[in-house]
């Protein structure tokens, strides 16, 4: 009975949210047809789709694509090892959880891609230094949520654990880590929303590939409506990234 | 009761922080007591009296200032899972575990034989009445319920001494009353030695084959009142005149040390459940 009311609400909401999108389309194609908005400005969705059609069928994509996920990949794989073992390391003494956490909190705060110039410079134009930029950004929050699922486990289970004779690398596998497993699995997913945000805005700012790259060239060569199409198609790419992240996250969670 | 001593007390002595620091307080006091073995003992005194600290020094989760604590002749320099289980106050159970699982995890700690795990998991949780809920977790259970799976979880250790650290003392007083109902039938049937913290008068009583009544902070132990009655208890006891009488001494034994403890700290014995 309360589980068919929640899934109507939870139609009902999907619902709004699509006659939303529906109606933003709509707007968007009557300004470009009917009220007379510059096509230079915003291109016909018509034409949009066209050319998604066209980017889709000749796997033009697949080389930026490629840049982009391999950068993405390697980037996450790097903040998501040592932001795992350094928030392991800080949080078992509560010294270093008072030094190193508002540290990484503070610097966590601050928009860590105004350094792009200093990256390029130190890692070049090419992928290293997208993903140098993306490890550096995404560390933080894994870090942080490291810190916070070690450090803060409730003691009276430790202290039972303890009591029943369990050993160090019991500890470790029954009580610490799914203790710690679900808000280290919220700081990755965390930690990769902002390593993809990052990796394609610095694209867009000084890059030679990928799909950020591919955005500004078209930009810069007036070509609108393909130009939106990528934009559409990164924005898909992105939407299913992270609902594959939030459903890993959501296992990961059921299974401790 | 043997008459063999299972816990020897000897001149225990706690205080928590350095001398020097203001933070310093002397928890408990030059405090002796033989426990025998099958007994049940009752810990009874105003709040921060140290009773939780002598449990958790004869458990081996804390180490004494000064003096020592021996079970079964052996000194207690640390846990002691062979010997010792626990039941704490409250949550003490794996939330992402069932309580199955727990049970289970226990046994693991402990290092008991896969073989053996299953079968004594099925027995402890016959016996506190939770085998058709083997499979739930413990966030799906009442308050009660909790506790009885984490009774189960120290059952199926099968040590010789269990040590209950106000069990019951988050629950309300029906469930309370029938937990410890049960808690008496379950004991009667076996040797354990039981120390059991408690803030509750009547579940003293109920319980013990001795209490012992702790003095205000520095707490130590005021006197010791038996409580003559064989287990298991039925509910009959409450009703009757020996029950009120000793309920009424031990009030009297602490009613003075309660007012002290709200002199000292303007908070009514039972209303903070510091360790």
């Amino acid at each position: 009975m309360r589980e068919s009311r929640e899934r109507n609400s939870r139609l009902a909401s999907r619902s709004v949210q699509a006659v939303f999108l529906i109606v933003l389309v709509v707007l968007w194609y009557l300004a470009t047809t009917r009220w007379g908005v510059s096509s230079i400005l915003l291109p016909n969705p018509v034409l949009v789709v066209q050319q998604l059609w066209d980017i889709l069928k000749s796997g033009e994509f697949l080389g930026d694509l490629r840049v982009t996920l391999t950068e993405l990949g390697i980037a996450f794989a790097i903040s998501a090892t040592t932001g795992v073992t350094i928030g392991y390391l800080i949080s078992r003494s509560h010294y270093r959880i008072r030094v190193f956490e508002p540290l990484f909190a503070g610097i966590y705060s601050v928009p860590i891609i105004l350094f792009l110039p200093l990256y390029v410079l130190f890692f070049g134009l090419g992928p290293a230094s997208k993903i140098a930029l993306g490890a550096t950004i995404s560390f933080f929050p894994i870090t942080l949520n490291t810190i916070a699922g070690f450090g803060y486990v409730d003691r009276i289970l430790v202290v039972a654990a303890r009591s029943m004779g369990a050993s160090d690398v019991q500890l470790f596998r029954y009580v610490l880590l799914p203790a710690a497993l679900p808000i280290i699995l919220t700081g990755m997913r965390m930690g990769f929303t902002v390593a993809l945000l990052s990796i394609i805005g610095s694209e867009t700012i000084a890059s030679l590939a990928g799909l950020g790259h591919r955005i500004v060239h078209l930009a810069e060569g007036m070509e609108m409506p393909r130009m939106f199409a990528y934009i559409a198609f990164v924005v898909v790419i992105a939407l299913i990234l992270n609902t594959i992240v939030s459903a890993l996250e959501a296992r990961g969670k059921r299974h401790v | 009761m043997t008459g063999e001593t299972a816990i020897r007390i000897k001149n225990v002595s706690h205080h928590f922080g350095e001398e020097s620091d203001a933070r310093h307080v002397l928890a408990l006091r030059d405090t002796s007591l033989d426990i025998a073995r099958g007994e049940l003992l009752c810990l009874i005194g105003p709040s921060g009296c140290g009773k939780s600290t002598l449990l958790n020094v004869i458990g081996g989760l804390l180490a004494p200032t000064t003096g020592t604590v021996e079970v079964f002749g052996k000194k207690v320099a640390g846990p002691m899972p062979r010997d010792i289980a626990f039941v704490f106050q409250e949550n003490a159970l794996f939330p992402w575990n069932t309580v199955f699982e727990n049970v289970n995890l226990g046994m693991v700690f402990q290092g008991v034989p896969r073989a053996e795990r299953e079968a004594r998991a099925r027995r402890s949780l016959e016996a506190v009445g939770l085998k058709d809920f083997a499979q739930h977790y413990p966030g799906q259970l009442s308050g009660g319920m909790r506790q009885r799976a984490a009774l189960a979880r120290a059952l199926s250790l099968e040590t010789g001494i269990l040590l209950m650290d106000e069990p019951f003392g988050a629950l309300d007083e029906q469930t309370r009353m029938i937990l410890g109902e049960d808690l008496s039938v379950l004991l009667s049937r076996t040797d354990k030695t039981i120390v059991f913290v408690t803030h509750s008068l009547g579940e003293a009583t109920f319980l013990a084959d001795r209490v012992a009544v702790f003095s205000a902070r520095p707490g130590t132990i005021k006197q010791i009142i038996p409580v003559d009655e064989p287990h298991p208890r039925n509910p009959d006891f409450v009703t009757s005149e020996k029950f009120t009488a000793i309920r009424n001494q031990l009030y009297g034994l602490l009613h003075d040390e309660i007012r002290k403890t709200m002199a000292e700290t303007g908070v009514p014995a039972g209303a903070e459940h510091a360790p």
